[in-house]
């Protein structure tokens, strides 16, 4: 296994405070790796560092072997990065299947073309028999409930083929069916070669999802591990606890 | 398209197309024209206002640019009296491209800095009006030539050309929906931040429809300043201009087809008698502002989507209980 992204040395500040203090860690291939730590440990802002989303001071990040000079969220998307966000993040005013379409990162000649043709009802059509949504597809997205739109989110970032997903707080806000209904369709995309690098607070997903673990405290990696190393980490219980 | 949606478009552009052959009466032709111009207003501000969202005020700088253009080159004498109107698509297309770099710069913006910033533009605009006096004419206006046709009918190439103007601005409005540029618009709209994650070329979209959209404003600017005869620039570069088609498209309902021509149909009239009524005082401006203020108390969101939302949950309880 090689690594397929590589976080190195990365630094941002926010004013006086320093959301994320040279951090430098990897996300193998393959793997579905959790990141851990307690609030404000600065995993959202490594997030959107890495899609592109905030510049950082410092630091670089590679993905597939490339050092990602300006990263930017639509270039990073479009080569194979994809990402949810804490809050899900959807299109409200157009359809469900609309959503999906609209992710699936068109051509310039696409742009052009009809907002809906017929192979992209299709694909997104699959799509959404997969993520079970295909008897909400004409609905508006504003009509679906908030564990469905974290669903929609999911399956939309995953129409680009992505190679690797960062997901941020998957579960976070949804009912423990739609707990388990998420994790089935990270595991059954993660057996299909995708990889996965996720923030969350439900330890016991975290602990029976990933592998490995790692574990941010005031912005920088305390930890690495199998969840059972990180488990029984003084460190990451100091930082948990306080101390 | 579906089979309804053709017959109210050929059945508005037929009658309206008809309606200067039946109606002869000057005053009403006068008010038809404005209509119809605002209509187009509307409809062309609707795909950057409406689906991009990007709510400009400074359209009315491209609208006196249009009337400029064709002042200057038409000052002293039109020919056959179309020649303007051939011109038209040069005077879009030159709008279009000085927009792009404004675009480019004012859409780093968004929401209320975006009207901010686009309404500078329009003072910017109409202080050159002013002051560059050797091109414009400065506060003495600039006179356009009088075109040689007959007293009895001379609204009517007017007239016709704005409605050609309106086609072609609904006509583009429609393909917007059709085309990933709408949806892509659409997801602009609703979170761009988000629509930049997801790969859609959020620039690019963004700066074709407001290219497009000042283009068609350009070209309404200048068939007003040819029809008004004279242009000034506070008439041309007119804040209640910009602010017209904004209303407008507000009240018929953003982001949709037919919503700011019903806004233009319904205000312009009524600005019209307002005016009319109330005469010289300013107190039409009030009426005009108290009916807009009463609508968007009832049906916030604009005529059309209020109305589409009323009649989809009317049909939702329907299924439901036919479950």
């Amino acid at each position: 296994m090689s690594a397929l992204l590589e976080v190195n040395g990365l630094t941002k500040r926010f004013g006086g405070i320093t959301a994320v203090n040279n951090c430098s860690f990897e996300v193998q291939e393959g793997s579905i790796t959790a990141l851990i730590g307690p609030n404000g440990s600065g995993k959202t802002t490594a997030f959107n560092i890495i899609t592109g989303y905030l510049k950082a001071d410092s630091g670089s990040i590679t993905f597939q072997g490339k050092q990602i000079a300006e990263p930017n969220p639509a270039t990073l998307y479009r080569s194979g990065l994809s990402r949810t966000f804490q809050q899900a993040r959807i299109f409200p005013e157009i359809s469900v299947l609309e959503n999906l379409i609209v992710a699936s990162g068109y051509s310039w000649k696409g742009l052009f073309g009809a907002r809906t043709t017929k192979a992209d009802r299709v694909r997104a059509g699959e799509m959404l028999e997969e993520f079970k949504l295909s008897a909400l597809a004409d609905f508006y997205a504003s009509e679906l409930s908030y564990g469905q739109r974290k669903l929609l989110e999911f399956a939309s970032v995953l129409m680009s083929s992505p190679k690797l997903v960062l997901l941020d707080e998957p579960t976070a806000g949804v009912n423990p069916v739609m707990i388990e209904t998420m994790e089935r369709h990270i595991r059954a995309r993660h057996a299909a070669g995708v990889t996965f690098l996720i923030v969350e607070h439900d330890m016991q997903l975290v602990m029976r999802l990933c592998d490995p673990v790692i574990v941010l405290d005031h912005g920088a990696m305390i930890a690495k591990g199998t969840p059972s190393e990180v488990q029984s980490n003084s460190q990451v219980l100091d930082a948990y606890l306080g101390s | 398209m579906s089979k309804a949606g053709i017959i109210r478009a050929v059945a508005f552009f037929g009658i309206l197309g008809l309606l200067p052959l039946g109606v002869k009466p000057q005053w009403v032709i006068n008010l038809l024209i404005f209509t119809l111009m605002y209509a187009t207003l509307a409809s062309s501000w609707n795909l950057i206002g409406g689906y991009a969202g990007y709510p400009s005020l400074g359209h009315a700088a491209f609208f006196g640019f249009g009337a400029y253009f064709i002042g200057i080159i038409f000052e002293n004498n039109v020919g056959n009296g179309y020649n303007p109107f051939l011109i038209l698509p040069l005077v879009g297309l030159c709008a279009g491209l000085i927009s792009i770099p404004i675009g480019y710069i004012a859409m780093k913006t968004r929401k209320d800095v975006f009207a901010i910033v686009t309404i500078t533009l329009l003072f910017m605009v109409q202080t050159l009006a002013y002051n560059l006096r050797a091109v414009t004419g400065g506060a003495q206006g600039k006179g356009v030539a009088v075109p040689p046709f007959a007293p009895a009918t001379f609204g009517r190439p007017f007239y016709y050309v704005m409605l050609i103007l309106l086609l072609t601005a609904m006509g583009i409005s429609f393909y917007f929906r059709r085309s990933k540029i709408g949806l892509s618009l659409a997801a602009v709209r609703a979170d761009e931040d988000k629509a930049h994650g997801v790969g859609i070329q959020v620039t690019a979209v963004k700066i074709i429809a407001f290219a497009i959209s000042v283009g068609i404003a350009a070209m309404v600017g200048g068939v007003w300043g040819y029809y008004e005869g004279f242009i000034y620039p506070q008439f041309a570069v007119d804040p209640l201009i910009t602010i017209g088609m904004v209303l407008m498209t507000f009240l018929g309902g953003r982001a949709t087809l037919w919503g700011p021509v019903l806004g233009a149909f319904i205000l312009v009239p009524a600005q019209q008698y307002f005016s009319y009524e109330f005469g010289a005082t300013q107190f039409y401006l009030l009426a005009y502002a108290a009916i807009f203020l009463i609508i968007m108390l009832v049906l916030p969101r604009g005529i059309l989507p209020t109305l589409t939302d009323r009649i989809r949950l009317k049909a939702k309880i329907a299924a439901e209980a036919a479950k």
